[in-house]
Protein backbone atom coordinates (compact mmCIF):
# COMPACT_ATOMS: atom_id res chain seq x y z
CA UNK A 1 0.00 0.00 0.00
CA UNK A 2 1.25 3.44 -0.92
CA UNK A 3 0.10 5.17 2.27
CA UNK A 4 1.91 8.37 1.43
CA UNK A 5 -0.16 8.63 -1.73
CA UNK A 6 -3.45 8.03 0.07
CA UNK A 7 -2.52 10.69 2.58
CA UNK A 8 -1.45 13.12 -0.14
CA UNK A 9 -4.73 12.77 -2.03
CA UNK A 10 -6.79 12.93 1.14
CA UNK A 11 -5.05 16.07 2.33
CA UNK A 12 -5.27 17.70 -1.06
CA UNK A 13 -9.01 17.10 -1.13
CA UNK A 14 -9.56 18.26 2.44
CA UNK A 15 -7.56 21.41 1.71
CA UNK A 16 -9.88 22.05 -1.20
CA UNK A 17 -12.89 21.73 1.13
CA UNK A 18 -11.57 24.23 3.59
CA UNK A 19 -10.61 26.58 0.81
CA UNK A 20 -14.20 26.51 -0.39
CA UNK A 21 -15.77 26.23 3.04
CA UNK A 22 -18.74 28.46 2.24
CA UNK A 23 -19.69 26.39 -0.73
CA UNK A 24 -18.98 22.96 0.66
CA UNK A 25 -20.13 23.27 4.27
CA UNK A 26 -21.85 26.55 5.04
CA UNK A 27 -24.28 26.56 2.15
CA UNK A 28 -25.72 23.07 2.71
CA UNK A 29 -26.08 23.81 6.43
CA UNK A 30 -27.84 27.05 5.66
CA UNK A 31 -30.22 25.52 3.16
CA UNK A 32 -31.08 22.70 5.54
CA UNK A 33 -31.76 25.24 8.27
CA UNK A 34 -34.17 26.95 5.92
CA UNK A 35 -36.01 23.66 5.48
CA UNK A 36 -36.32 23.37 9.25
CA UNK A 37 -37.72 26.85 9.51
CA UNK A 38 -40.18 26.44 6.66
CA UNK A 39 -41.26 22.82 7.02
CA UNK A 40 -40.49 22.18 10.63
CA UNK A 41 -41.58 25.34 12.34
CA UNK A 42 -43.98 27.10 9.97
CA UNK A 43 -45.80 24.25 8.22
CA UNK A 44 -44.98 21.57 10.78
CA UNK A 45 -46.88 23.34 13.51
CA UNK A 46 -50.08 22.72 11.54
CA UNK A 47 -49.28 19.07 10.84
CA UNK A 48 -50.14 16.20 13.12
CA UNK A 49 -47.51 13.85 14.49
CA UNK A 50 -46.48 10.93 12.25
CA UNK A 51 -46.05 7.57 13.97
CA UNK A 52 -45.98 9.48 17.23
CA UNK A 53 -43.18 11.77 16.11
CA UNK A 54 -43.76 15.50 15.71
CA UNK A 55 -43.47 16.65 12.12
CA UNK A 56 -40.49 18.89 12.85
CA UNK A 57 -38.57 15.97 14.29
CA UNK A 58 -39.88 13.56 11.66
CA UNK A 59 -38.20 15.37 8.79
CA UNK A 60 -34.75 15.60 10.40
CA UNK A 61 -33.39 12.21 9.27
CA UNK A 62 -34.71 12.77 5.76
CA UNK A 63 -33.19 16.22 5.52
CA UNK A 64 -29.83 14.95 6.71
CA UNK A 65 -29.93 12.16 4.13
CA UNK A 66 -30.88 14.66 1.48
CA UNK A 67 -27.81 16.79 2.17
CA UNK A 68 -25.59 13.80 2.64
CA UNK A 69 -26.54 12.30 -0.71
CA UNK A 70 -26.17 15.52 -2.61
CA UNK A 71 -22.94 16.57 -0.98
CA UNK A 72 -21.32 13.15 -1.15
CA UNK A 73 -22.06 12.91 -4.83
CA UNK A 74 -21.08 16.45 -5.71
CA UNK A 75 -17.90 16.46 -3.61
CA UNK A 76 -16.59 13.18 -4.89
CA UNK A 77 -17.58 13.72 -8.50
CA UNK A 78 -16.06 17.18 -8.53
CA UNK A 79 -12.91 15.95 -6.82
CA UNK A 80 -12.02 13.54 -9.58
CA UNK A 81 -13.58 15.47 -12.46
CA UNK A 82 -11.51 18.58 -11.71
CA UNK A 83 -8.09 17.00 -12.42
CA UNK A 84 -9.48 15.44 -15.58
CA UNK A 85 -10.73 18.79 -16.72
CA UNK A 86 -7.60 20.73 -15.73
CA UNK A 87 -5.29 18.05 -17.12
CA UNK A 88 -3.55 17.48 -13.81
CA UNK A 89 -4.80 13.88 -13.90
CA UNK A 90 -1.56 13.07 -15.72
CA UNK A 91 0.20 13.00 -12.39
CA UNK A 92 -2.23 10.58 -10.84
CA UNK A 93 -2.00 8.30 -13.86
CA UNK A 94 1.79 8.36 -13.88
CA UNK A 95 2.16 7.81 -10.14
CA UNK A 96 2.82 4.44 -8.51
CA UNK A 97 -0.69 4.24 -7.09
CA UNK A 98 -3.32 1.56 -7.46
CA UNK A 99 -7.03 2.07 -7.98
CA UNK A 100 -7.63 1.19 -4.34
CA UNK A 101 -5.35 3.95 -3.14
CA UNK A 102 -6.93 6.51 -5.44
CA UNK A 103 -10.39 5.51 -4.24
CA UNK A 104 -9.33 5.59 -0.59
CA UNK A 105 -7.94 9.09 -1.04
CA UNK A 106 -10.77 10.68 -2.99
CA UNK A 107 -13.73 8.79 -1.58
CA UNK A 108 -12.30 8.92 1.92
CA UNK A 109 -12.03 12.70 1.75
CA UNK A 110 -15.48 13.14 0.23
CA UNK A 111 -17.03 10.86 2.84
CA UNK A 112 -15.25 12.73 5.62
CA UNK A 113 -16.72 15.99 4.39
CA UNK A 114 -20.18 14.48 4.24
CA UNK A 115 -19.87 13.16 7.78
CA UNK A 116 -18.76 16.57 9.02
CA UNK A 117 -21.70 18.06 7.25
CA UNK A 118 -24.09 15.49 8.69
CA UNK A 119 -22.84 16.22 12.19
CA UNK A 120 -23.23 19.96 11.64
CA UNK A 121 -26.80 19.56 10.44
CA UNK A 122 -27.62 17.34 13.42
CA UNK A 123 -26.37 20.04 15.73
CA UNK A 124 -28.13 22.79 13.81
CA UNK A 125 -31.38 20.83 13.89
CA UNK A 126 -31.20 20.72 17.67
CA UNK A 127 -31.54 24.50 17.67
CA UNK A 128 -34.90 24.24 15.94
CA UNK A 129 -36.48 21.03 17.18
CA UNK A 130 -35.90 18.74 20.12
CA UNK A 131 -35.21 15.17 19.01
CA UNK A 132 -33.62 12.06 20.38
CA UNK A 133 -31.71 9.16 18.86
CA UNK A 134 -32.91 5.73 19.90
CA UNK A 135 -30.16 3.72 18.23
CA UNK A 136 -27.09 6.00 18.10
CA UNK A 137 -24.75 3.30 16.80
CA UNK A 138 -27.07 2.44 13.98
CA UNK A 139 -27.43 6.11 13.26
CA UNK A 140 -23.67 6.52 12.94
CA UNK A 141 -23.52 3.33 10.91
CA UNK A 142 -26.11 4.66 8.47
CA UNK A 143 -24.33 7.98 8.21
CA UNK A 144 -21.03 6.31 7.49
CA UNK A 145 -22.42 3.79 5.06
CA UNK A 146 -24.36 6.43 3.17
CA UNK A 147 -21.45 8.85 3.05
CA UNK A 148 -19.09 6.19 1.72
CA UNK A 149 -21.53 4.65 -0.72
CA UNK A 150 -22.65 7.88 -2.30
CA UNK A 151 -19.15 9.33 -2.37
CA UNK A 152 -18.20 6.23 -4.30
CA UNK A 153 -21.18 6.75 -6.56
CA UNK A 154 -20.16 10.38 -7.07
CA UNK A 155 -16.63 9.27 -7.83
CA UNK A 156 -17.97 7.05 -10.59
CA UNK A 157 -19.99 9.95 -12.00
CA UNK A 158 -16.88 12.10 -11.95
CA UNK A 159 -14.93 9.45 -13.83
CA UNK A 160 -17.70 9.00 -16.33
CA UNK A 161 -18.44 12.68 -16.98
CA UNK A 162 -16.47 14.30 -19.75
CA UNK A 163 -18.12 17.68 -19.59
CA UNK A 164 -19.64 19.86 -16.90
CA UNK A 165 -23.16 19.10 -17.99
CA UNK A 166 -22.74 15.36 -17.52
CA UNK A 167 -21.34 16.07 -14.09
CA UNK A 168 -24.56 17.83 -13.13
CA UNK A 169 -27.13 15.78 -14.96
CA UNK A 170 -27.32 12.67 -12.76
CA UNK A 171 -27.48 14.52 -9.43
CA UNK A 172 -30.00 16.97 -10.84
CA UNK A 173 -32.23 14.72 -12.91
CA UNK A 174 -32.10 11.50 -10.91
CA UNK A 175 -30.83 11.94 -7.38
CA UNK A 176 -32.74 15.10 -6.44
CA UNK A 177 -36.15 13.75 -7.54
CA UNK A 178 -35.40 10.44 -5.83
CA UNK A 179 -34.56 12.10 -2.56
CA UNK A 180 -37.59 14.37 -2.62
CA UNK A 181 -39.83 11.41 -3.43
CA UNK A 182 -37.96 9.18 -1.02
CA UNK A 183 -40.04 10.02 2.01
CA UNK A 184 -37.97 12.80 3.50
CA UNK A 185 -41.09 14.88 4.13
CA UNK A 186 -43.74 12.19 4.52
CA UNK A 187 -44.23 8.61 5.54
CA UNK A 188 -44.92 6.42 2.55
CA UNK A 189 -47.98 5.12 4.40
CA UNK A 190 -49.50 8.52 3.64
CA UNK A 191 -49.40 7.76 -0.12
CA UNK A 192 -52.24 6.17 -2.12
CA UNK A 193 -51.81 2.35 -2.27
CA UNK A 194 -50.52 2.29 -5.86
CA UNK A 195 -47.83 4.87 -5.11
CA UNK A 196 -46.82 2.98 -2.02
CA UNK A 197 -45.87 0.11 -4.33
CA UNK A 198 -44.16 2.27 -6.95
CA UNK A 199 -42.16 4.14 -4.37
CA UNK A 200 -40.52 0.89 -3.25
CA UNK A 201 -38.48 1.01 -6.46
CA UNK A 202 -36.83 4.14 -5.17
CA UNK A 203 -33.66 3.12 -3.30
CA UNK A 204 -33.63 6.35 -1.33
CA UNK A 205 -36.80 5.21 0.44
CA UNK A 206 -34.84 2.43 2.15
CA UNK A 207 -32.11 4.80 3.14
CA UNK A 208 -34.35 7.41 4.72
CA UNK A 209 -36.61 4.84 6.33
CA UNK A 210 -33.66 3.03 7.87
CA UNK A 211 -32.07 6.22 9.05
CA UNK A 212 -35.31 7.43 10.59
CA UNK A 213 -35.66 4.10 12.37
CA UNK A 214 -32.28 4.72 14.06
CA UNK A 215 -33.69 7.98 15.40
CA UNK A 216 -37.22 7.09 16.44
CA UNK A 217 -37.48 3.34 16.18
CA UNK A 218 -40.22 3.57 13.53
CA UNK A 219 -39.71 2.65 9.90
CA UNK A 220 -41.66 2.45 6.64
CA UNK A 221 -39.81 -0.64 5.50
CA UNK A 222 -38.09 -3.40 7.39
CA UNK A 223 -34.73 -2.31 8.75
CA UNK A 224 -33.03 -5.46 7.44
CA UNK A 225 -34.22 -4.62 3.95
CA UNK A 226 -32.93 -1.07 4.39
CA UNK A 227 -29.47 -2.17 5.39
CA UNK A 228 -29.31 -4.82 2.67
CA UNK A 229 -30.33 -2.29 0.02
CA UNK A 230 -27.63 0.17 0.89
CA UNK A 231 -24.94 -2.49 1.29
CA UNK A 232 -26.01 -3.89 -2.08
CA UNK A 233 -25.61 -0.49 -3.68
CA UNK A 234 -22.21 -0.09 -2.04
CA UNK A 235 -21.06 -3.41 -3.51
CA UNK A 236 -22.37 -2.41 -6.93
CA UNK A 237 -20.40 0.84 -6.77
CA UNK A 238 -17.26 -1.00 -5.65
CA UNK A 239 -17.60 -3.38 -8.54
CA UNK A 240 -18.08 -0.51 -11.00
CA UNK A 241 -14.97 1.27 -9.75
CA UNK A 242 -12.94 -1.92 -9.90
CA UNK A 243 -14.06 -2.48 -13.47
CA UNK A 244 -13.33 1.10 -14.49
CA UNK A 245 -9.77 0.98 -13.28
CA UNK A 246 -9.19 -2.49 -14.64
CA UNK A 247 -10.08 -1.38 -18.11
CA UNK A 248 -8.70 2.14 -17.85
CA UNK A 249 -12.10 3.18 -19.16
CA UNK A 250 -12.44 6.97 -19.70
CA UNK A 251 -9.13 7.62 -17.95
CA UNK A 252 -6.58 6.37 -20.42
CA UNK A 253 -6.70 6.48 -24.18
CA UNK B 1 25.44 -1.97 -19.04
CA UNK B 2 21.82 -2.88 -19.65
CA UNK B 3 19.59 -0.02 -20.76
CA UNK B 4 17.58 1.86 -18.15
CA UNK B 5 14.62 1.99 -20.50
CA UNK B 6 13.98 -0.70 -23.03
CA UNK B 7 11.19 -0.24 -25.55
CA UNK B 8 10.31 -3.10 -27.86
CA UNK B 9 7.85 -3.16 -30.73
CA UNK B 10 5.83 -0.31 -29.26
CA UNK B 11 2.75 0.61 -31.28
CA UNK B 12 -0.17 2.85 -30.59
CA UNK B 13 -3.42 3.23 -32.44
CA UNK B 14 -5.76 5.79 -30.95
CA UNK B 15 -9.49 5.14 -30.78
CA UNK B 16 -9.85 7.13 -34.00
CA UNK B 17 -7.79 4.42 -35.67
CA UNK B 18 -4.86 6.79 -36.10
CA UNK B 19 -1.52 5.04 -35.83
CA UNK B 20 0.62 7.34 -33.71
CA UNK B 21 3.46 4.87 -33.15
CA UNK B 22 4.55 2.09 -35.47
CA UNK B 23 6.55 -0.61 -33.77
CA UNK B 24 9.19 1.53 -32.11
CA UNK B 25 12.30 -0.08 -30.65
CA UNK B 26 14.48 2.08 -28.46
CA UNK B 27 16.96 1.62 -25.66
CA UNK B 28 17.87 4.50 -23.37
CA UNK B 29 21.24 4.17 -21.71
CA UNK B 30 21.75 4.68 -18.04
CA UNK B 31 22.77 8.23 -17.19
CA UNK B 32 22.52 9.74 -20.64
CA UNK B 33 20.66 12.75 -21.96
CA UNK B 34 18.56 11.57 -24.86
CA UNK B 35 16.86 14.07 -27.13
CA UNK B 36 13.82 13.00 -29.10
CA UNK B 37 13.27 15.18 -32.12
CA UNK B 38 10.46 15.21 -34.60
CA UNK B 39 7.92 17.51 -36.21
CA UNK B 40 4.53 18.24 -34.67
CA UNK B 41 2.42 15.13 -34.42
CA UNK B 42 5.37 12.77 -34.89
CA UNK B 43 4.46 10.76 -31.79
CA UNK B 44 6.94 12.07 -29.22
CA UNK B 45 4.37 12.79 -26.53
CA UNK B 46 2.57 9.55 -27.26
CA UNK B 47 5.80 7.62 -26.69
CA UNK B 48 6.53 9.42 -23.44
CA UNK B 49 2.96 9.06 -22.20
CA UNK B 50 3.01 5.32 -22.76
CA UNK B 51 6.24 4.91 -20.82
CA UNK B 52 4.82 7.02 -17.99
CA UNK B 53 1.53 5.12 -17.82
CA UNK B 54 -0.79 7.82 -19.12
CA UNK B 55 -1.58 6.17 -22.43
CA UNK B 56 -2.11 2.45 -22.99
CA UNK B 57 0.07 0.86 -25.65
CA UNK B 58 -1.62 -1.10 -28.41
CA UNK B 59 1.31 -3.49 -28.73
CA UNK B 60 4.85 -3.91 -27.50
CA UNK B 61 6.59 -3.76 -24.15
CA UNK B 62 8.45 -1.20 -22.09
CA UNK B 63 10.80 -1.92 -19.23
CA UNK B 64 11.99 0.81 -16.90
CA UNK B 65 15.01 -0.17 -14.88
CA UNK B 66 14.10 -3.78 -15.48
CA UNK B 67 10.46 -3.43 -14.44
CA UNK B 68 7.66 -4.01 -16.91
CA UNK B 69 5.64 -0.79 -16.92
CA UNK B 70 2.32 -2.65 -16.92
CA UNK B 71 2.85 -5.72 -14.79
CA UNK B 72 5.25 -4.09 -12.35
CA UNK B 73 3.94 -0.55 -12.63
CA UNK B 74 4.62 0.45 -9.06
CA UNK B 75 8.34 -0.21 -9.20
CA UNK B 76 8.62 1.24 -12.70
CA UNK B 77 6.70 4.44 -12.03
CA UNK B 78 8.38 5.14 -8.72
CA UNK B 79 11.57 5.70 -10.70
CA UNK B 80 10.09 8.01 -13.30
CA UNK B 81 9.42 11.73 -13.20
CA UNK B 82 7.45 13.45 -15.94
CA UNK B 83 7.23 17.07 -16.98
CA UNK B 84 4.33 17.11 -19.40
CA UNK B 85 4.09 19.25 -22.48
CA UNK B 86 0.80 20.83 -21.44
CA UNK B 87 0.89 23.38 -18.63
CA UNK B 88 -1.61 21.61 -16.41
CA UNK B 89 -1.47 22.85 -12.85
CA UNK B 90 -3.70 23.06 -9.82
CA UNK B 91 -4.49 26.73 -10.14
CA UNK B 92 -5.65 27.26 -6.57
CA UNK B 93 -2.87 25.40 -4.82
CA UNK B 94 0.30 26.99 -3.52
CA UNK B 95 3.60 26.00 -5.09
CA UNK B 96 4.86 24.25 -1.99
CA UNK B 97 1.58 22.41 -1.39
CA UNK B 98 1.56 21.03 -4.90
CA UNK B 99 5.12 19.77 -4.46
CA UNK B 100 4.23 18.05 -1.21
CA UNK B 101 1.32 16.44 -2.99
CA UNK B 102 3.53 15.13 -5.79
CA UNK B 103 6.10 13.72 -3.41
CA UNK B 104 3.44 11.92 -1.41
CA UNK B 105 1.74 10.59 -4.51
CA UNK B 106 4.97 8.90 -5.50
CA UNK B 107 5.18 7.19 -2.14
CA UNK B 108 7.97 9.24 -0.64
CA UNK B 109 8.04 10.38 2.98
CA UNK B 110 7.94 14.17 3.48
CA UNK B 111 11.33 15.87 3.10
CA UNK B 112 11.08 19.66 3.40
CA UNK B 113 14.83 20.09 2.88
CA UNK B 114 14.70 18.34 -0.47
CA UNK B 115 11.73 20.40 -1.61
CA UNK B 116 13.55 23.56 -0.61
CA UNK B 117 16.59 22.53 -2.65
CA UNK B 118 14.42 21.84 -5.68
CA UNK B 119 12.57 25.14 -5.37
CA UNK B 120 15.77 27.10 -4.93
CA UNK B 121 17.38 25.41 -7.91
CA UNK B 122 14.44 26.50 -10.03
CA UNK B 123 14.32 30.03 -8.59
CA UNK B 124 10.87 29.34 -7.17
CA UNK B 125 11.66 29.53 -3.46
CA UNK B 126 10.35 33.08 -3.17
CA UNK B 127 7.12 31.99 -4.79
CA UNK B 128 6.55 28.92 -2.64
CA UNK B 129 3.47 30.32 -0.93
CA UNK B 130 1.95 31.85 -4.03
CA UNK B 131 -1.03 30.30 -5.68
CA UNK B 132 -0.02 28.74 -8.96
CA UNK B 133 -2.59 30.74 -10.89
CA UNK B 134 -0.70 33.92 -10.01
CA UNK B 135 2.50 32.71 -11.69
CA UNK B 136 3.64 33.42 -15.22
CA UNK B 137 3.76 30.71 -17.87
CA UNK B 138 7.49 30.18 -17.53
CA UNK B 139 7.15 29.90 -13.77
CA UNK B 140 4.37 27.35 -14.14
CA UNK B 141 6.63 25.33 -16.39
CA UNK B 142 9.23 25.38 -13.64
CA UNK B 143 6.62 24.35 -11.09
CA UNK B 144 5.94 21.29 -13.23
CA UNK B 145 9.66 20.53 -13.30
CA UNK B 146 9.83 20.98 -9.53
CA UNK B 147 6.89 18.60 -9.09
CA UNK B 148 8.67 15.96 -11.15
CA UNK B 149 11.88 16.41 -9.17
CA UNK B 150 10.09 16.43 -5.83
CA UNK B 151 10.06 12.64 -5.69
CA UNK B 152 13.69 12.17 -6.71
CA UNK B 153 13.20 10.23 -9.93
CA UNK B 154 16.03 8.32 -11.55
CA UNK B 155 14.55 8.78 -14.97
CA UNK B 156 13.25 12.16 -15.98
CA UNK B 157 11.07 12.84 -18.99
CA UNK B 158 10.96 16.43 -20.14
CA UNK B 159 8.36 16.96 -22.84
CA UNK B 160 9.36 20.31 -24.30
CA UNK B 161 10.60 21.71 -21.01
CA UNK B 162 11.79 25.00 -22.40
CA UNK B 163 8.73 25.97 -24.43
CA UNK B 164 7.84 29.47 -23.32
CA UNK B 165 10.89 29.90 -21.10
CA UNK B 166 13.08 32.93 -21.67
CA UNK B 167 16.65 32.63 -22.91
CA UNK B 168 18.38 33.21 -19.62
CA UNK B 169 16.22 30.76 -17.76
CA UNK B 170 16.64 28.27 -20.54
CA UNK B 171 20.38 28.38 -19.96
CA UNK B 172 19.80 27.87 -16.24
CA UNK B 173 17.59 24.95 -17.02
CA UNK B 174 20.17 23.35 -19.27
CA UNK B 175 22.65 23.76 -16.49
CA UNK B 176 20.26 22.10 -14.09
CA UNK B 177 19.65 19.21 -16.44
CA UNK B 178 23.39 18.67 -16.75
CA UNK B 179 23.74 18.69 -12.99
CA UNK B 180 20.95 16.16 -12.73
CA UNK B 181 22.76 13.96 -15.16
CA UNK B 182 25.93 14.30 -13.11
CA UNK B 183 23.98 13.10 -10.09
CA UNK B 184 23.03 9.99 -12.05
CA UNK B 185 19.61 10.86 -13.44
CA UNK B 186 18.81 9.68 -16.95
CA UNK B 187 17.06 12.37 -18.97
CA UNK B 188 14.85 12.02 -22.00
CA UNK B 189 13.73 15.28 -23.50
CA UNK B 190 11.83 16.43 -26.52
CA UNK B 191 12.32 19.82 -28.01
CA UNK B 192 11.69 21.89 -31.07
CA UNK B 193 14.77 24.00 -30.40
CA UNK B 194 17.41 22.09 -32.24
CA UNK B 195 20.21 24.04 -30.65
CA UNK B 196 18.94 22.69 -27.38
CA UNK B 197 19.45 19.12 -28.49
CA UNK B 198 22.77 20.06 -30.02
CA UNK B 199 23.85 21.69 -26.80
CA UNK B 200 22.60 19.11 -24.36
CA UNK B 201 22.09 15.67 -25.76
CA UNK B 202 24.44 12.73 -25.71
CA UNK B 203 22.29 10.88 -28.19
CA UNK B 204 19.56 11.93 -30.52
CA UNK B 205 16.57 10.07 -31.83
CA UNK B 206 14.49 11.36 -34.70
CA UNK B 207 10.89 10.29 -34.95
CA UNK B 208 8.61 11.01 -37.85
CA UNK B 209 5.05 9.85 -38.45
CA UNK B 210 5.29 7.34 -35.64
CA UNK B 211 8.50 5.77 -36.85
CA UNK B 212 11.87 6.11 -35.23
CA UNK B 213 13.95 6.89 -38.27
CA UNK B 214 17.28 7.35 -36.58
CA UNK B 215 19.05 6.98 -33.26
CA UNK B 216 22.60 8.17 -33.11
CA UNK B 217 25.29 9.53 -30.92
CA UNK B 218 25.09 13.28 -31.34
CA UNK B 219 28.72 13.72 -32.29
CA UNK B 220 28.62 10.82 -34.72
CA UNK B 221 25.46 12.23 -36.23
CA UNK B 222 27.00 15.63 -36.70
CA UNK B 223 30.07 14.10 -38.24
CA UNK B 224 28.24 11.65 -40.44
CA UNK B 225 25.58 13.94 -41.75
CA UNK B 226 27.23 17.26 -41.13
CA UNK B 227 28.52 19.15 -44.12
CA UNK B 228 31.00 21.93 -44.24
CA UNK B 229 30.84 24.73 -46.69
CA UNK B 230 33.52 27.10 -47.79
CA UNK B 231 32.23 30.36 -49.16
CA UNK B 232 34.48 32.57 -51.25
CA UNK B 233 33.52 36.19 -51.84
CA UNK B 234 34.69 36.93 -55.37
CA UNK B 235 36.40 40.12 -56.58
CA UNK B 236 34.43 40.07 -59.79
CA UNK B 237 31.17 38.21 -60.22
CA UNK B 238 31.03 35.13 -62.39
CA UNK B 239 28.26 34.40 -64.83
CA UNK B 240 28.84 30.67 -64.67
CA UNK B 241 31.21 28.19 -63.14
CA UNK B 242 34.17 27.79 -65.50
CA UNK B 243 34.08 24.42 -67.29
CA UNK B 244 37.52 23.50 -65.94
CA UNK B 245 36.02 23.46 -62.41
CA UNK B 246 32.93 21.57 -63.53
CA UNK B 247 33.75 18.32 -61.72
CA UNK B 248 33.89 19.95 -58.29
CA UNK B 249 30.98 20.39 -55.84
CA UNK B 250 30.71 24.09 -56.50
CA UNK B 251 27.78 26.42 -56.66
CA UNK B 252 27.38 30.06 -57.46
CA UNK B 253 25.54 32.18 -54.95
CA UNK B 254 24.74 35.82 -54.32
CA UNK B 255 24.24 36.69 -58.02
CA UNK B 256 27.57 35.21 -58.94
CA UNK B 257 29.41 37.16 -56.26
CA UNK B 258 30.11 34.12 -54.14
CA UNK B 259 31.37 30.66 -54.84
CA UNK B 260 30.29 27.92 -52.41
CA UNK B 261 32.30 24.76 -52.05
CA UNK B 262 30.67 21.90 -50.14
CA UNK B 263 32.76 19.17 -48.61
CA UNK B 264 32.37 16.26 -46.32
CA UNK B 265 33.73 16.63 -42.81
CA UNK B 266 34.44 12.92 -42.70
CA UNK B 267 36.80 12.62 -45.66
CA UNK B 268 40.50 12.87 -45.15
CA UNK B 269 41.02 15.08 -48.15
CA UNK B 270 38.87 18.15 -48.12
CA UNK B 271 40.20 19.23 -51.48
CA UNK B 272 40.47 22.84 -50.39
CA UNK B 273 44.12 23.17 -51.26
CA UNK B 274 43.50 21.81 -54.75
CA UNK B 275 40.54 24.11 -55.20
CA UNK B 276 42.47 27.21 -54.23
CA UNK B 277 45.29 26.22 -56.58
CA UNK B 278 42.93 25.77 -59.47
CA UNK B 279 41.20 29.08 -58.75
CA UNK B 280 44.45 30.99 -58.89
CA UNK B 281 45.35 29.18 -62.12
CA UNK B 282 42.03 30.35 -63.56
CA UNK B 283 42.75 33.85 -62.32
CA UNK B 284 39.67 33.94 -60.12
CA UNK B 285 40.42 36.26 -57.22
CA UNK B 286 38.50 36.41 -54.00
CA UNK B 287 38.44 39.04 -51.33
CA UNK B 288 37.13 37.01 -48.41
CA UNK B 289 36.39 33.46 -47.38
CA UNK B 290 34.70 31.71 -44.51
CA UNK B 291 33.65 28.17 -43.72
CA UNK B 292 30.52 26.98 -41.97
CA UNK B 293 29.27 23.72 -40.56
CA UNK B 294 25.73 22.53 -41.01
CA UNK B 295 23.72 22.61 -37.82
CA UNK B 296 21.66 19.82 -36.41
CA UNK B 297 18.66 21.73 -37.60
CA UNK B 298 19.63 21.32 -41.22
CA UNK B 299 20.41 17.68 -40.65
CA UNK B 300 17.06 17.22 -39.00
CA UNK B 301 15.11 18.96 -41.73
CA UNK B 302 16.82 16.98 -44.44
CA UNK B 303 16.22 13.75 -42.57
CA UNK B 304 12.55 14.28 -42.00
CA UNK B 305 12.05 15.68 -45.45
CA UNK B 306 14.02 12.88 -47.07
CA UNK B 307 12.22 10.31 -44.97
CA UNK B 308 8.78 11.40 -46.03
CA UNK B 309 9.85 11.55 -49.66
CA UNK B 310 11.23 8.06 -49.37
CA UNK B 311 7.98 6.81 -47.90
CA UNK B 312 5.97 8.25 -50.73
CA UNK B 313 8.19 6.83 -53.46
N1 LIG C 1 -6.02 11.20 -27.71
C1 LIG C 1 -5.74 11.14 -29.02
N2 LIG C 1 -6.66 10.65 -29.87
C2 LIG C 1 -6.40 10.58 -31.19
N3 LIG C 1 -5.26 10.97 -31.76
C3 LIG C 1 -4.31 11.46 -30.96
C4 LIG C 1 -4.48 11.58 -29.55
N4 LIG C 1 -3.37 12.09 -29.01
C5 LIG C 1 -2.53 12.29 -30.04
N5 LIG C 1 -3.08 11.92 -31.20
C6 LIG C 1 -2.45 11.98 -32.53
O1 LIG C 1 -1.26 11.22 -32.49
C7 LIG C 1 -0.25 11.88 -33.22
C8 LIG C 1 0.98 12.04 -32.38
O2 LIG C 1 0.72 12.97 -31.35
P1 LIG C 1 1.82 13.38 -30.30
O3 LIG C 1 1.17 14.26 -29.31
O4 LIG C 1 2.48 12.15 -29.80
O5 LIG C 1 2.83 14.21 -31.20
P2 LIG C 1 4.15 15.00 -30.78
O6 LIG C 1 5.27 14.38 -31.53
O7 LIG C 1 4.27 15.07 -29.33
O8 LIG C 1 3.83 16.43 -31.39
P3 LIG C 1 4.19 17.90 -30.83
O9 LIG C 1 5.55 18.21 -31.28
O10 LIG C 1 3.18 18.76 -31.52
O11 LIG C 1 4.02 17.88 -29.36
C9 LIG C 1 -0.84 13.20 -33.71
O12 LIG C 1 -1.21 13.05 -35.06
C10 LIG C 1 -2.06 13.39 -32.86
O13 LIG C 1 -3.05 14.05 -33.57
MG1 LIG D 1 4.23 16.52 -27.97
Amino acid sequence: MNWHAIRAIYRFEMARTFRTITQSIASPVLSTSLYFVVFGAAIGSRMGAIDGVSYGAFIIPGLIMLSLLNESISNASFGIYMPKWAGTIYELLSAPVSAIEIVFGYVGAAATKSLMLGALILITARLFVPYEVVHPFWMLGFLLLTAVTFSLFGFIIGLWADDWQKLQVIPLMIITPMTFLGGAFYSINMLPPLWQKITLFNPVVYLISGFRWSFYGVADVNIVVSVSAIVGFLLACLFAVWWIFRTGWKLKV
Amino acid sequence: MDPIISIKGLSKSYASGFEALKSVDLDIRRGEIFALLGPNGAGKTTLINIVCGIVNASAGTVHADGHDIVRDYRAARAKIGLVPQELSTDAFESVLATLKFSRGLFGKAPDPAHLERVLRALSLWDKRNNKIMTLSGGMKRRVLIAKALSHEPQILFLDEPTAGVDVELRRDMWQMVRELRTSGVTIILTTHYIEEAEEMADRIGVINKGELILVEDKNVLMRKLGKKQLTLQLQTPLAAIPPSLGGLPLELADDGNALVYTFDTQSEQTGIAALLRQLSEQGIDFKDLHSSESSLEEIFVSLVHGGSKGARA
